[in-house]
């Protein structure tokens, strides 16, 4: 599942994976391999970069209904409400969605406070990223 | 083209009542058709172009919309287009008849549009499509659009200080307009502790500060000046600007369906937002200001949402649109109500109708035929609403 999102392990730890222009440095998330989108560049060389991994909430909401497929739930665990956390990337000046680390609630978080990328699971297994706010607990 | 030099008649609107009516949409959009046909006096042989606004046709892999309207109606040889935008393809319905009859290529167009909407959340297409951002972000991250809307409110409240409380007089006054409308779904007055009581969809919003999704059908009778001159009418409601904008890059602030924004680092974000340009843009075709409207009508899809619309419109300054509504100015009676039609507050979104509806309020309001939701003397108005992926949609007409 989206091959090149993100990457574990190593010495950077957990990092969520976009590209760089190497003709005007625009990032992008989720990664833009073909041509720069910037419309003053028209670049074509664009190289992997790993985004920061703090960043400040944005905002933030708590879906309390069960999204329709293709969403990825395991349907032998009770449905319960997942939070969705915006987060503003200052080196690369941008917003990345992401669901919050489990065990995270509404009362953990606040719209400029410091949240980290960690690795997450789906409901179905398959890995993904999660914003936890930095100092909660694991 | 701007001005009265780029002007268009508004010759018939014709609705279908909104609601959940277990027929298909060609049936509510037929029935549209009929009523804006009858509505300007045409027959539909004398139509020389149908333009249709798409919609997802059930069992059917694909959108559809001009030529089963067409069909639906009698074949008779008309020109036909079908488009698709999302939330703007009535817009951009309207934006081709409109460029079809100042070109010359016909003197008068059917617009239509209908749907017959799923329940619940909209969701995707089906499938495995890992290259579609829509369809990944229900399958990674479960963003289903009231997500989005609960982090557009939320961040207002970071940044204004607005609260649930003001969100829901949003709902308070679209529901009482809605009241007065026979095409609304939802007719009934809403109190601001019915809101409060009802519950949580995405925090902070709740069941009645969202928009239900809706079966229903909107079409227009356009022509150009001189068919509605021949016609004897002489003082039609007027088409004078179409906006299908999209946003310059970068892009900076979240919104359906994307995952991330752009990044400012290459180049600064411009000067005004995206639903700001769409509005300049109108207001520049049209040669008008905020401070000319009688009324306007926007995509309400969470009440946080309407009270966007109002800064992007120009009614007020960034921050300001709670004092706007609490002191009734958006109301029916104020200075310049907002959904006076009761908005997707009342009726619900069927997505391929809803901009073609905005102009029938505007139609009928302009015309001084909106009955006990009538905006006094009415001259100018304005729709907004915005289409996933980046198409703009907002109308002006004039009296
Ligand atoms: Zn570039």
């Amino acid at each position: 599942m989206v091959d090149g999102w993100f990457r574990d392990g190593g010495a950077d730890g957990f990092v969520l994976l976009g590209t760089r222009c190497a003709d005007c440095s625009a990032v992008f998330f989720p990664r833009e391999d073909g041509f720069c989108r910037n419309p003053g560049c028209g670049g074509e060389a664009l190289a992997e970069v790993a985004l920061s991994r703090y960043g400040t909430v944005w905002s933030y909401t708590e879906g309390r209904y069960r999204p329709p497929p293709p969403y990825a739930v395991d349907p032998d665990v009770p449905w319960e409400p997942y939070l969705l956390v915006a987060v503003e990337l200052a080196a690369e000046r941008m917003v990345v969605l992401g669901q919050a680390a489990p065990g995270v609630t509404l009362a953990d978080l606040v719209v400029g406070a410091e949240v980290e990328v960690v690795p997450g699971v789906l409901g179905d297994g398959a890995a993904t990223w999660h914003w936890r706010p930095v100092g909660a607990a694991r | 083209m701007s001005g009265a030099a780029g002007d268009i008649a508004v010759l018939g609107a014709g609705m279908h009542p909104w609601g959940k009516g277990g027929r298909g949409f060609l049936h509510y959009g037929t029935v549209a058709a009929r009523a804006a046909l009858a509505d300007a006096g045409v027959d539909w042989r004398d139509i020389g172009s149908v333009v249709g606004a798409d919609t997802v046709r059930g069992g059917y892999p694909g959108y559809v919309a001009g030529a089963s309207f067409a069909r639906a109606l009698g074949w008779q040889g008309a020109r036909v287009t079908s488009v698709y935008a999302a939330c703007a393809s009535g817009a951009q319905a309207i934006g081709t008849a409109r460029a079809q009859l100042l070109a010359g290529l016909a003197d008068v167009v059917l617009v239509v549009g209908a749907d017959a909407a799923p329940k619940g959340f909209f969701a995707p297409a089906g499938g495995d499509r890992q290259d579609d951002p829509d369809w990944l972000r229900f399958r990674l991250l479960g963003a289903v659009n009231p997500v989005y809307f609960g982090l557009f409110a939320r961040r207002r409240m970071a940044v204004h200080g607005e609260t649930p409380e003001d969100f829901a007089l949003v709902k308070v006054k679209n529901a009482a307009a809605g009241a007065l409308n026979p095409y609304a779904r939802y007719r009934t007055a809403v109190t601001a502790g019915e809101v409060a009581a009802s519950p949580v969809v995405a925090d902070p919003l709740r069941l009645l500060d969202i928009c239900a999704t809706s079966d229903g059908g909107a079409a227009l009778v356009l022509s150009s000046m001189d068919f509605a001159r021949r016609r004897g009418v002489i003082d039609p409601v007027r088409i004078r600007a179409v906006s299908t904008v999209t946003p310059v890059y970068p892009r900076t602030v979240l919104d359906l369906p994307d995952i991330a924004t752009d990044s400012a680092i290459a180049a600064d974000p411009p000067p005004e937002l995206f639903r700001a340009s769409i509005a300049r843009a109108a207001y520049e075709e049209a040669g008008i200001g905020p401070g000319d409207l009688s009324l306007a009508e926007v995509y309400d899809l969470s009440t946080a949402l309407e009270l966007e619309w109002y800064e992007d419109l120009g009614l007020c300054a960034a921050g300001e649109a709670v004092k706007l509504l609490r002191d009734g100015a958006t109301a029916l009676g104020g200075r310049v109500p907002v959904n006076p039609s009761g908005g997707l507050a009342s009726f619900g979104e069927a997505v391929p109708a809803q901009a073609i509806a905005q102009v029938c309020e505007l139609t009928w309001q302009l015309r001084g035929v909106a009955g006990a939701r009538q905006v006094p003397g009415a001259r100018v108005g304005i729709t907004a609403n915005q289409g996933l992926f980046g198409h703009g949609s907002a109308v002006v007409a004039v009296r």
